[in-house]
């Protein structure tokens, strides 16, 4: 069959074919799970400071992207830590991202006026949890490198020590 | 007498602080704690009911939050919302007023660790105080990403 044609797709398959690929791979990728190696999804949202965060603007910066919510109590207990990391390792290139997943806007506003952080707070969405491989059990935090590759997935609580050692770890890695 | 009784005062009001007052859900939620062991099932366990082809299906309700219902959620549940808050829990009774008290029902959140769900504990504690006779928890131990949706479970996403 070597040289022969394939036969032609009528029109409206051959129309169809490239926005159904799209969807396939759109579809494929909210379900995928990102762990290490994988490139950090970007994101552009407002901060609650009213400043525009994009997530590929921190390239070149140690990123620890915290989704959290103002109703779950370990990640409430993990935001000092949070804060303090942010004070001492900025300097050498780490930023904290927080990403609310309160289903609206009003309790984080709350909560932010009574405990301010050290760092930007976007709300995240549905799609964003997705795009994360699902983020469907608080608190979680993704480390990401320098180049945007994800590091290591922190789910739940008590991985204090262990996300500080990746930190520092991250940080005296040669660039 | 007067300065001991300022002095529990003070204490209290440092507690009150640190342990909530940031966020009512969380200074006076039910615990999980409180749900009788008789009342829990095993995420397989159930999974397992609902895999039976002629086994009765129970009312299933997610009584977390939207955001995570939205991403994924148990096939055929229904979404009420957090128990833990004003708004949930109307929404929960809302939902209860269309039922028999003998309808069985599975409730369900994952949101965070057991021992810290602000929701779970609060939603059976409704539903008890309703009068409901047949209502199971689902057990999730971590959260529903990894005790549902990573074991396998049917799971279904959209709002």
């Amino acid at each position: 069959m070597r040289g022969s044609r394939r036969p032609r797709a009528p029109d409206t398959v051959r129309r169809l074919r490239l926005p159904a690929c799209t969807l396939a791979l759109l579809l494929a990728g909210t379900v995928r799970a990102i762990g290490p190696g994988d490139a950090a999804p970007n994101f552009a949202l407002e901060d609650f400071d009213g400043h525009a965060l994009r997530l590929a603007d921190f390239r070149g910066r140690l990123v620890l992207l915290n989704f959290w919510a103002s109703w779950c109590g370990p990640c409430i207990e993990e935001m000092p830590h949070l804060s303090a990391w942010q004070r001492t390792y900025g300097s050498a290139g780490l930023q904290v991202i927080g990403v609310s997943m309160d289903d609206d806007a009003a309790p984080v506003k709350k909560f932010l006026a009574r405990h301010g952080v050290d760092y930007p707070i976007v709300l995240g969405d549905a799609q964003l949890g997705e795009r994360y491989g699902g983020i469907l059990g608080l608190p979680q935090s993704f480390l990401i490198d320098r180049r945007g590759l994800v590091v290591a997935r922190y789910k739940g609580e008590t991985q204090l020590p262990r996300i500080e050692a990746a930190i520092k770890s991250q940080l005296r890695a040669p660039r | 007498m007067y300065i001991r009784t300022r002095a529990i005062c003070a204490m209290l009001a440092v507690i009150s602080t640190f342990t909530g007052t940031c966020n009512p859900a969380l200074a006076d939620h039910k615990p999980a704690a409180s749900i009788p062991a008789s009342a829990l099932v095993q995420p397989a366990e159930f999974a397992a009911t609902l895999a039976a082809p002629h086994a009765p299906r129970p009312l299933i309700l997610q009584v977390g939050f939207r955001k995570a219902y939205e991403q994924a959620h148990i096939l055929g549940s229904e979404y009420v919302g957090p128990a833990s808050d004003e708004e949930g829990s109307a929404a929960l009774r809302q939902r209860a007023a269309r039922l028999s008290k003998d309808d069985a029902i599975v409730i369900y959140c994952g949101c965070c660790p057991w021992s810290r769900c602000p929701n779970i504990g609060a939603a059976y504690d409704t539903l008890q105080q309703l009068g409901f006779k047949n209502v199971k928890v689902i057990y999730i131990a971590e959260d529903f990403g990894t005790n549902w949706v990573d074991a396998g479970f049917p799971t279904a996403k959209g709002s």
